[in-house]
């Protein structure tokens, strides 16, 4: 990967650690030029070409985000003719300064998206313990009042347990469902337009699949026709319609079929992937040995893609960890059907309770962190 | 690997089947919507949508003419009139709520001391009394009618003038292209930082961003909420672009890294000797190159962007100017609640852009998907 220096600087080493630091202020003083530089030109721009163009939003939006990508070459094409002028590639310290401008260059880079990291996901971080620790306005330390009200509090705990019973359906259901369609899809010819619509709720918002789902779900009351599918079957069938969604308990399952819905799909494209990837040859020596469809299948192949279905699963399982435009489209957590990210958005914009709000986001990120460091051991392993 | 099964005709043919229930399954849920929202309200509103093609009956009760308007007729007291006041087709018709429809169209019914009521199919009636009737209250027909099966676009005419799902599509569309274009941009530039060149703290860096992948947005809501009214920014627009950038950002990095990494060394070597600088390197080579990659994002963000509720909800706010589709769809569900002909439009309304872009690129979103998941096991 040494391209950089092993090409253009075949003499010196890397700098030590006070040269680090140096390049990193000379580095950040490059930046913040670029940045005022490119940001101040578009803004002038915006305010001139605004006072032209029509009052339309979409216009609007479309000259932001022209203005946008400029800006942002702007930046980098800026920021990287400033390093070549403080150190030019040529004259009698032409090897120093080549050294000297190949470290800074790639802090350059980063720059932007680093700022960006550091101020949308790592600082709400650290933002949210703070915050756990004090009263609903941010402002008054509380200790630790907020874990205590958290472990005795009933909703918290209606929601900890409907958490836990979607992420042990969910992400199975969608596994297994994705498993089947793409074991099944890959033997036939029209599997591709299969897989297509198999695949396609993906496409389709929470909030959208939540109205489809309720419009199957839909409730008139016994001896009406009923416009709902699943209460017309039940009554074709002789049952009693019922209002499903508000069904204590099974409500909870009738909301996850909506995203074992959208995600079998997912689970599907990756799984089937996986499946062609199978070596021929173990397939072909199992049915020298007279191994039927079913034994190759779980005998065979399903155990050669089991870190590809570990991948899904937890792919899955962090979706499930964060649900909340379904649960808020359907319900709004009333029928105890509750769940932690739409309780923790109901004390940030209804009970306007900051501390207890970040304290119930806390718990979501500490789902998440055995995941996270998995990923993290994982990923490391690939790069090396 | 078909060939095993290709050999068994019955194996086969419960391939096919199943296959065929799945799709079914899943793509039964969405067509409802689709018909339905094609559908006329009145038959939405009492039939189910997989009967959309055929007649639907309807009840209905009619008031004839008040009893003192009858004009004498050969020997009797007759009103006539229609049921409909208009076009309609009478299948039976019946006098009382017990049995709305005991007679056929065409029939006489006794409505008592000797009157009669005949109803025709097309609605006409004839009520004929003995004598001279009086009275204001019109005698009640019950009639159940067949209506053929009426499909229109006034649903659609309606959500998107009236109930503003116009101006919602509008600034759905306002925060996705910029919320798109922008990150892609920052990210390549990172990534190929990441992917070609050497500088201390790479490695740390890379494995921040792949955890950073997995952070609950919910964490970051009430810190960035406080942040963007301290500077200023509150509800805007900008404000809601620089988030999705934000979020955005770990998984456009994480994708176009790993795709960058894995071009071919010489090709950047030898525009090295031959004296390009990394900026060139990466304008002229790596981000035409790069376009597979720079384009499954794309998708990814574009979905993200559209479909989400979140993020809009908490950094635009609710106010009915900056209302985007999914949070035009999710108060309707509310206001709305049994309104099928509205909720199912506005729906499809709402979901339509995103499956015809899923549809024309499904290819970049596959190879994304694979790029993200499978490498990582």
């Amino acid at each position: 990967m040494a391209i950089s220096s092993t090409i253009t600087t075949p003499t010196t080493g890397s700098p030590g650690p006070g040269g680090f630091f140096v390049t990193l202020a000379i580095a950040l003083f490059i930046m913040l030029a670029g940045i005022v530089v490119s940001v101040v030109c578009a803004v002038a721009v915006f305010a001139a070409l605004n006072a032209i163009l029509p009052d339309i939003k979409l216009v609007q939006a479309v000259l932001v985000m022209l203005l946008g990508v400029a800006a942002c070459f702007g930046y980098f094409w800026g920021s990287n003719r400033i390093l070549d002028t403080i150190y030019p590639a040529h004259g009698a310290r032409i090897a120093d300064n080549i050294n000297k401008a190949n470290s800074i260059r790639p802090w350059l880079f980063l720059g932007p998206a680093v700022v960006i990291l550091g101020v949308y996901l790592v600082y709400p971080v650290v933002n949210s313990i703070f915050l756990s620790f004090h009263g609903p306005d941010g402002r008054q330390w509380v200790g630790g009042a907020n874990y205590a009200w958290l472990v005795t509090d009933a909703a918290f705990r209606e929601s900890m347990f409907n958490n836990i019973l979607w992420l042990l359906v969910v992400p199975a259901a969608a596994t297994f469902f994705g498993l089947i369609a793409a074991a099944l899809t890959d033997r036939i010819g029209w599997g591709n337009l299969a897989k297509s619509l198999i695949f396609m709720p993906m496409a389709i918002s929470f909030v959208g699949a939540s109205v489809i789902w309720k419009f199957i779900y839909d409730y008139r009351p016994q001896g009406t026709e009923q416009i709902g599918l699943l209460n017309a079957i039940v009554t074709f069938f002789g049952g009693e319609p019922q209002a499903w969604i508000t069904l204590p308990l099974w409500n909870s399952f009738f909301l996850m079929v909506i995203l074992i819905w959208i995600q079998t799909g997912f689970a599907m494209v990756i799984l089937s992937a996986a499946l062609r990837g199978i070596p021929e040859e173990t397939i072909e020596a199992a049915i020298i040995d007279g191994a039927s469809p079913l034994q190759i299948f779980y005998k065979i192949k399903v155990p050669q893609i089991w870190g590809t279905i570990a991948v899904v699963w937890t792919t899955i399982t962090i979706l499930v960890l964060k649900v909340f435009d379904i649960v808020l489209a359907m319900t709004n957590g009333q029928w105890g059907s509750q769940v932690l990210a739409n309780y923790m958005f109901d004390w940030m914009f209804r009970g306007l309770d900051f501390g207890r709000a970040s304290t119930i986001a806390l718990v979501i990120m500490a789902m998440v962190t055995p995941i996270m460091i998995w990923n993290i051991r994982e990923a490391r392993k690939d790069m090396k | 690997m078909s060939t095993v099964v290709g050999s068994r005709p019955a194996l086969t043919w419960a391939v096919h089947l199943a296959v065929l229930f799945l799709v079914a399954l899943w793509t039964l849920p969405t067509l409802g919507i689709l018909v339905s929202s094609l559908r006329d309200k009145d038959q939405l509103a009492i039939s189910g949508w997989w009967t959309a093609l055929t007649a639907s009956e309807r009840n209905l009760v009619a008031r004839a003419a008040p009893p003192e308007d009858a004009q004498p007729e050969g020997g009797r007291w007759v009103l006539t009139g229609n049921v409909f006041n208009g076009d309609g087709a009478a299948a039976a018709f019946g006098v009382s709520s017990r049995e709305p429809s005991a007679f056929a169209a065409g029939d006489t019914a006794e409505l008592g001391d000797g009157a009669t009521v005949t109803v025709e199919a097309n609605g006409d009636y004839v009520i004929a009394y003995p004598e001279k009737p009086d009275g204001k209250r019109g005698q009640r027909i019950f009639i159940s009618s067949v209506e053929p099966p009426k499909f229109t676009t006034e649903n659609y005419e309606n959500v998107l003038f009236s109930e503003g799902l116009g101006k919602s599509f509008i600034n759905t569309m306002t925060v996705t292209i910029p919320a798109t274009v922008i990150p892609i941009l920052i990210a390549a530039y990172a990534a190929y930082a990441l992917a070609w060149m050497e500088f201390p703290g790479r490695a740390l860096l890379l494995a921040t961003i792949v955890g950073l992948l997995v952070v609950p947005l919910q964490m970051s809501l009430i810190p960035l909420l406080r942040l963007y009214n301290e500077v200023g920014i509150g509800k805007s627009f900008i404000g809601i672009w620089l988030a999705h950038t934000g979020f955005g950002l770990p998984l456009a990095i994480y994708l176009l890294r790993n795709y960058m990494a894995g071009l071919p060394r010489e090709i950047i070597e030898s525009a090295k000797v031959d004296g390009a600088s990394d900026f060139e390197i990466f304008r002229k080579i790596i981000l035409p190159l790069s376009f597979p990659a720079l384009a499954s994002f794309a998708i990814f963000q574009f979905l993200w962007t559209w479909n989400d509720l979140l993020v809009a909800t908490v950094f635009l706010g609710n106010n009915e100017e900056q209302l985007v589709l999914t949070g035009r769809l999710r108060e309707l569900l509310g206001s709305r609640g049994g309104n099928w002909e509205i909720l199912t439009a506005s729906a499809f309304v709402a979901i339509i852009v995103p499956i015809l872009v899923f549809f024309a690129m499904q290819r970049y979103l596959v190879r994304g998907l694979l790029a993200g998941s499978v490498k990582g096991g």
